[in-house]
């Protein structure tokens, strides 16, 4: 018996960790999907962003965290938009690989440079010590962040069916993913709600940045968040990128297999696949098989079949 | 008049890197800067052979740098010597502990291996196409770079391998990239390839017309698996050493960029993006080293560290936002200044 209530408050333990990685995950997802759903653009450097706000973090460490935060969110927005400016505005007519392979270059340049500036080795970005204590629950004790993660997660991505759903902004920026062209006719500024989206997105990788170091690695190296973004741009893709909804949860269902597979593979094996050193393996190997069933994306709806052009 | 456009769409880039072997062996040039040579040639090799599967059909891989990184692991693996196998590998499988082989049967190894994985990836994959196929070979990437870098029957796992002899000189590195431009050119001239073609400018048009894409796509892929197999094997005999990251993630993305500032729709294309960002990258590290006089001359010291990790990616980004097609605009190598031939050509040649 005693083993039993064991197993079961680890099995809970490990799936509100994979709960809290799949809402991190899901943040990014939405940052992604936003920019992809009125630019046609997948964005590589969305990782950078988020190394970008760490770093800010890990070099204001001495201040207070409301500073140290402050010029996080700025740091991130300024980037957001100097992308937007300086990379998407001219790529806007370039074709889907041509623009993903620019933002490739442009996320290998923020990282360059960030190690030309702070070197290879890497920071340590500390904000609100006490998230990463415990909190006890009965026979379960989570850690503050993890629960942090969850509700802003959630928070998230509640103001964001409402910023979709009930402003102007919202509607447009809906319109324009469907439509470009027809929004644009009907009068609806284009730039403005690029912008728009792109510092939302901009918002969320911040979040992203300051929830990240607490609930993961604190060490900020230029490959900071590179992973996760690999991570959220494939499960974006699964879940379907063509709807905020669907992308997002396939962010989310990345972050929580991620989770809930490294809690339950051992820890070592010799063959592949048998143990959590093959956790990238397996996770790959269900992308592939879902992508193949479903090509069109997990949770989007079925639809006709008919010849892409690619 | 259409022959002498096709021998220049080939012609061209063969020249072109025959000039670069005999200028990297002219000795005019430091010796011990001969291997940034190597490296350029080799690179036009990997980023050719990415060319044949994704210039020729339109669809992105991400993957290809798998094919490169078990190409090149089975050449490493199969030619260090057998008495050091037990240090450098230990965990091999006893077949692979107890054999090795030269340094040509390697090469044609690792083209074997990198072909056959592709094919086998590729049955399934071939299916899928835009972002779909993007990610799905992106997976096949991960998983690879996953199992090579943890699994110590097939390999060193996440330890160097190193002893490899250092085959690739000069002379076989400009052969193995010439080789490489030819069968690129051979395949897109042919009926496979142009049948490709056809699908990457119009699928519905191609398949109304009999093209069968799924199979006109998998032998490009597979092809260019065995391509890029083969360069793999180059690259591994060029520096002696390996390690699993050394394949992965910056090769995906340098080969990747490379071929798109280019120009994703040619040969050419290819073969200058290459040569272009290689010529680039070689040209900042001298300039940090020191050893570019007039840079010296200009800033009154050596360039500051770091410009050239910054300077290729700035490169990059850019060609790519500037001039999205790429450098030679999608278009094959023509001789210049003949004016009337080319325009009659120019009908035939797209």
């Amino acid at each position: 018996m005693t083993t039993l209530a064991f197993d079961t408050r680890e099995n809970v333990q490990t799936l509100l960790d994979a709960l809290a990685l799949g809402s991190i995950y899901g943040l990014m997802a939405i940052g992604i999907g936003l920019v992809f759903g009125v630019l046609r653009l997948v964005n590589f450097a969305y990782g950078q962003l988020i190394m970008a706000g760490a770093y800010a973090l890990a070099l204001t460490n001495d201040h207070s965290p409301v500073i140290s935060m402050a010029v996080c969110l700025a740091t991130v927005l300024v980037l957001s938009l100097a992308m937007e400016l300086l990379a998407f505005r001219p790529l806007r007519s370039a074709s889907p690989t041509t623009m993903l392979v620019a933002t490739f270059a442009i996320s290998y340049l923020l990282q360059n440079i960030a190690l030309v500036k702070f070197g290879a080795i890497g920071k340590f970005a500390v904000v609100l010590p006490g998230l990463s204590g415990f909190v006890t629950v009965g026979d379960l004790s989570i850690r503050w962040i993890t629960l942090v993660s969850i509700g802003v997660g959630g928070c998230a991505f509640a103001a964001l069916a409402l910023l979709l759903g009930k402003t102007t902004i919202g509607l447009q920026m809906r319109a324009s993913a469907i439509d470009p062209a027809t929004a644009r006719l009907l009068g609806i500024d284009a730039n403005r709600v690029i912008t728009v989206a792109v510092l939302v997105a901009g918002v969320l990788a911040a979040i992203v940045a300051m929830i990240l170091p607490i609930a993961e690695s604190p060490l900020v190296a230029p490959d900071y968040g590179l992973r996760e973004t690999i991570i959220v741009l494939v499960g974006v893709v699964v879940g379907g990128i063509d709807r905020l909804l669907t992308a997002t949860l396939g962010g989310f269902t990345m972050g929580f297999a991620v989770g809930a597979l490294s809690g339950f593979l051992p820890a070592s094996g010799s063959w592949p696949f048998t143990s959590s050193v093959y956790l990238d393996s397996a996770v790959y190997m269900l992308v592939i098989l879902v992508l193949l069933v479903r090509p069109e994306g997990l949770f989007a709806p079925a639809r006709e079949s008919a010849v892409e052009r690619v | 008049v259409t022959r002498v456009a096709h021998c220049a769409a080939l012609g061209g880039p063969v020249v072109l890197l025959v000039l670069v072997g005999v200028l990297g062996s002219m000795g005019f040039v430091d010796p011990g800067r001969e291997i940034e040579f190597r490296t350029a040639l080799v690179s036009v090799a990997i980023v050719v052979a990415l060319y044949v599967f994704v210039g020729n059909s339109g669809v992105v891989s991400f993957g290809h740098v798998s094919f490169v990184a078990v190409g090149a692991f089975a050449a490493g693996v199969m030619t260090i010597p057998v008495d050091l196998k037990p240090t450098i590998t230990p965990g091999l499988f006893s077949l692979l502990a107890r054999h090795s082989l030269g340094n040509i049967p390697s090469l044609v190894l690792a083209a074997a291996v990198g072909g056959v994985f592709a094919l086998l990836v590729g049955i399934p994959l071939m299916r899928l196409s835009g972002l779909a196929a993007g990610i799905a070979t992106f997976a096949v990437l991960g998983v690879t770079h996953n199992i090579l870098g943890n699994w110590e029957k097939i390999g060193p796992g996440a330890l160097t391998l190193t002893t490899v002899p250092e085959t690739t000189d000069l002379l076989q590195a400009t052969t193995g990239a010439v080789a490489v431009v030819v069968v690129a050119f051979l395949y897109q001239r042919s009926r496979f390839g142009r049948k490709l073609r056809a699908s990457r400018e119009d699928p519905a048009a191609a398949r109304a017309a009999g093209i069968d894409i799924h199979r006109q796509r998998l032998w490009a892929f597979a092809l260019s698996g065995a391509l890029s197999g083969f360069a793999g094997g180059l690259f591994v005999h060029l520096n002696g050493t390996l390690h699993v990251s050394d394949v992965y993630l910056e090769l995906t993305f340098l080969t990747l960029a490379m071929l798109v500032v280019g120009g994703v729709g040619s040969l050419w294309g290819a073969v200058v993006g290459a040569l272009a960002v290689s010529a680039l990258d070689s040209f900042l590290l001298d300039a940090e080293g020191g050893d570019v006089g007039f840079v010296n001359d200009l800033l009154g010291k050596p360039l500051w560290g770091g410009s050239r990790l910054v300077g290729v990616a700035a490169f990059m980004s850019l060609v790519l936002v500037l001039l999205p097609a790429g450098l030679t605009r999608g278009r094959e190598f023509r001789l210049p200044r003949i004016g009337r031939l080319r325009r009659a050509a120019e009908g035939s040649v797209t």
